[in-house]
């Protein structure tokens, strides 16, 4: 690592002020940052904390929508969030392992965009608002590309904001030693529609699955994709898996979403 | 930067660079060497410590945001080595090189205090009531514990021992 400051402010307007100063970053749970500091592919000159701002730690229900504070550790998205928006539980119940989900959270997450990580899919199939220091900004115009996000500089992400669906579910084909999507998909379903969003698989980031949608929309049932395919351009081709294997995965893992969506 | 960690028990102010992680700093610093630095980046679990009762790998903390917080390792399980899961782990030989073994103990007392306190996971059967340690249960709870020596037969006896012996069930049907 190189060398860095730390500051440890507890208000949101504070830790806005800190991150003016030149090569200023935030540090949530450090289970990406840490690794990126080790391996020097990151600089700062300061680090500022956010895991004392207590304005951006925990659940709250902000009318008939589930509000969680950018800081809030994956662990306690599994315990609290089930009861309204279980898919979403599910998901931070299955990120990496118990002592990471202790740690981890999911402005980190979502700010950092790694194209495999689970959190993206959520927000995007939710069309969840994510909340910053200074404007909310719909998923949709969110996740810009490969770790790339709508984020000015200094901007933090105070908390995601998502509606309730009917009904929803998340499945994720697990790389088997990092416990990252190989491929993972999040169905939501909503009165007006459902959404569908993949990560793990697409060369620029998390997408949606549209004419899985439209097909969902008519009929939520796994039958109704079955006859949609997708097309192996644009996937992520790894030792992992080709990019034909995950245009297969993409299919079986949105139909099991939608089977075992509550 | 000064910061004051309770480690075991006991209270220790320390001045410490920025960069230095959780791990390093029970190492270098407080000498205390049961933790292990298996990969430095969070997949293996050979430095699970207890922060404030709850496991995380200690190598991907920085010590400096730990001032206040309560820590325990390995060293501090008991005070003769001896803990129901330790002597556990010996009876089952829940080991072979036992680099992994001390994460693998704090994760596990770790477990078994999630259980009693009835907290399911994603594999529970039932999400109300107290959590029945099966074998795929406790695969899932262990999985941020790797062993090279593939130990996992008498790691999996061990932990399933104690459990048995009713010092988890007992505090969960309370
Ligand atoms: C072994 C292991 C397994 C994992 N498995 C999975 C998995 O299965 N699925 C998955 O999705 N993830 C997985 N992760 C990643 C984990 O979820 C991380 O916690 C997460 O990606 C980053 O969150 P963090 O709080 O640790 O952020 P940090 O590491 O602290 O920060 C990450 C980046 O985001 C920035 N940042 C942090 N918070 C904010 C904020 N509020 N506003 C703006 N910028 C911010 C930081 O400056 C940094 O650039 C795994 C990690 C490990 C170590
Ligand atoms: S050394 Fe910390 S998880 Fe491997
Ligand atoms: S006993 Fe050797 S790594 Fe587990």
């Amino acid at each position: 690592m190189y060398a860095f400051d730390i500051e440890r402010p507890t208000t949101i307007a504070d830790a806005v002020a800190a991150l003016k100063a030149d090569e200023a970053q935030p540090l949530s749970g450090g289970q990406t940052l840490i690794p990126t500091l080790k391996a020097r592919l990151a600089a700062p000159s300061k680090l500022i904390s956010l895991s004392g701002i207590s304005d951006m730690i925990g659940l709250s229900d902000e009318g008939g929508a589930l509000r969680i504070g950018g800081a809030t550790k994956h662990d306690t998205v599994a315990k609290e969030a089930g009861a309204t928006h279980p898919g979403l539980a599910g998901l931070a119940a299955r990120i990496g392992d118990p002592a990471v989900r202790h740690r981890g959270t999911i402005g980190g997450s979502i700010a950092n965009n790694d194209p495999a990580a689970c959190y993206p899919s959520a927000a995007l199939a939710h069309g969840a608002t994510i909340v910053t220091d200074r404007r909310d900004i719909a998923a949709d115009d969110f996740f810009t590309g490969l770790f790339d996000t709508a984020l000015e500089d200094g901007e933090i992400v105070t908390a995601v904001r998502f509606p309730r669906p009917e009904a929803s579910n998340y499945q994720k084909f697990e790389q088997p030693a990092s416990r990252f999507a190989m491929v993972g998909v999040f169905v939501a379903k909503f009165a007006d529609g459902v959404r569908v969003a993949v990560t793990g698989a697409g060369e620029d980031g998390v997408f949606r699955w549209t004419e899985a949608e439209t097909a969902l929309s008519s009929s939520f049932t796994p039958g109704a994709v079955e006859g949609l395919s997708v097309s192996a351009d644009g996937l992520i081709s790894d030792l992992h898996g080709s990019a034909a294997y995950r245009a297969h995965l993409i299919k079986v893992m949105t139909k099991r979403a939608v089977a075992a969506a509550e | 930067m000064n910061t004051n960690l309770t480690v075991n028990g006991r209270p220790h102010a320390l001045d410490l660079d920025t960069r230095v992680t959780l791990l390093d700093a029970l190492r270098d610093q407080l000498k205390l060497t049961g933790s292990k630095k298996g990969c430095d980046h969070g997949q293996c679990g050979a430095c699970t410590v207890l922060v404030n009762g709850q496991r995380i790998n200690a190598c991907l903390s920085l010590a400096v945001m730990h001032d206040g917080d309560e820590i325990t390792t390995v060293e501090g399980l008991s005070s003769d080595g001896r803990s129901p899961l330790q002597a556990a782990f010996v009876r089952h030989d829940g080991m072979q090189c036992g680099y992994c073994t001390p994460g693998q103990l704090c994760s596990a007392t770790a477990v078994l205090d999630e259980i009693a306190r009835g907290w399911p996971s994603h594999v529970s059967a039932d999400l109300e009531g107290p959590v029945e340690l099966t074998r795929e249960e406790l695969a899932e709870r262990m999985s941020g514990n790797i062993c090279r020596c593939s130990c996992y037969p008498g790691i999996s006896k061990a932990i399933l021992s104690v459990a048995e012996d009713g010092t988890v069930h007992r505090e969960a049907a309370e």
